[in-house]
């Protein structure tokens, strides 16, 4: 079915184009929308797109770093300064799907994928969106709750805090298929480190719920602790409290279950 | 029905079509150019026989809606032979046995060129990286990497 195809100079046009029609859909690279419009996808009869330059900035120099919602994996690889953002983007896809899929549209993507979205979660990222109201910031975790009801709003940024170092971010993506497959499981940590002792932790996870969530019961057993084998154990045990993964090709609910706490363990010891 | 026009350079040449809306760039390039070289694989970006190259980069092109290629340039499995000759990789490709039932090869030839035009002399490690998302049911890819690799080292057939 042919759709109509709307393109504007402003994100701000294109985010108003986009809250008074409910079956309109944001184009960002193409990988999430082409591919329902190739299923015949009818629900999707508008598609939205803005050539705003705004959409594709990068700014990457200070601590807190900003990506316009359609920059893509393969900028994001590009950038020296993000290089804690390298393994979930180098995570994702074949080199043609980093061409192409935004940091934007990742937000959106169902499991088994969304993992740069995983990484973002665990780095409490806030995520800029335009509606018919104007802009405004929600917090990442805030936004994937209320992920259905999105459709109708334009992300125009994601931002976060640079992590300290190396070690306190971490990320682990779990797949049959290497280099790129679906996701079984994926996790990233953040895990600041205030006097020895780690204070601020945050573990998202990928492929264990609807939406990507995060472990909040690993979490606290973390907090105030130092990264010891007790600490870890007990994270590792905690954290598949309040999961809800589902039965896919990729795995079963009931393997995902099993195997959460045994990554979990590996990325807060830093094995391989 | 809506209807746009659309021009772009296609191999080197100017083309200038109408294309619904929604049209991705692959029926573009099948179905109104008869540039039958790039293939519909799964429709989703799981397989990469779709593969072209859009301004130099790899893109899938049944995932490119087609009016956003306007003014830029797509590189095609059609407009790699030189002259009467074929390109280096598709010499390789050929002494290597790295096709087999041919239905990834334009795809993975585009994959391996857009690997080539920027880094000509590629490890293995590498070499899988850059055909990670095309994918192959016939050779178990070994022929495939050994073809690149080859092609990138001069070692082709005359």
């Amino acid at each position: 079915m042919a759709v109509t195809v709307k393109t504007f100079a402003s994100a701000s046009e294109a985010a108003g184009a986009l809250s008074s029609d409910r079956s309109a859909r944001y184009l960002g690279g193409g990988t999430l929308v082409m591919r329902a419009l190739n299923e015949g996808d009818v629900a999707i009869s508008t598609v939205v797109r803005a050539s705003d330059q705004a959409l594709t900035r990068i700014d990457a120099s200070g601590p807190r770093i900003t990506l316009g919602a359609g920059v893509t994996f393969a900028r994001v690889l590009a950038e020296r300064d993000l290089g804690f953002l390298h393994a979930p983007a180098r995570s994702i896809g074949g080199p043609a799907v980093r061409n192409m899929g935004t940091v934007g549209g990742n937000l959106f993507a169902p499991s088994p994928y969304g993992d740069f979205t995983v990484a973002l979660l665990a780095l409490d990222a806030t995520v800029a969106v335009a509606g018919g109201f104007g802009s405004r910031d929600i917090p990442i975790e805030e936004f994937l709750q209320a992920r259905e009801r999105q459709a109708g709003t334009l992300v125009l940024s994601v931002s976060c805090t640079r992590p300290a170092n190396s070690e306190a971010f971490r990320y682990r993506k779990i797949a049959r298929i290497k280099p790129k497959g679906g996701s079984v499981i994926t996790l990233a940590a953040h895990l600041p480190i205030s006097g020895g002792r780690i204070a601020g932790a945050r573990i998202a996870l990928g492929s264990m719920a609807p939406t990507q969530i995060r472990a909040r019961a690993a979490e606290r057993t973390l907090e105030g602790r130092s990264l010891d084998a007790a600490t870890i154990t007990a994270a590792a045990s905690a954290v598949t409290e309040g999961t809800s993964p589902s039965d896919n090709a990729l795995g079963s609910a009931w393997y995902r279950r099993e195997i959460v706490g045994v990554h979990l363990r590996r990325l807060l010891s830093g094995q391989e | 029905m809506p209807t746009t026009p659309l021009q772009f350079r296609h191999n080197g040449r100017d083309v200038a079509i109408f294309v619904d809306g929604g049209t991705n760039l692959l029926v573009a390039l099948r179905e109104l150019i008869g540039d039958m070289t790039p293939k519909f694989g799964c429709g989703q970006g799981g397989c990469g026989a779709c593969s072209v190259l859009v301004d130099g980069e790899l893109h899938l092109s049944c995932l490119t809606l087609a009016e956003t290629v306007a003014g830029r340039s797509i590189e095609t499995l059609d407009g790699m032979k030189q002259g009467p000759n074929l390109h280096p990789l598709q010499r390789a490709f050929a002494d290597n046995f790295a096709a087999q039932c041919g239905y990834c090869t334009p795809g993975m030839l585009m994959a391996a060129k857009a690997l080539l035009d920027r880094n000509p002399a590629p490890t293995r490690d590498e070499v899988i990286e850059a055909i990670s998302g095309n994918i192959c049911r016939c050779t178990g890819y070994e022929p495939i990497i050994n073809a690149i690799l080859a092609a990138a080292s001069g070692r082709v057939s005359a």
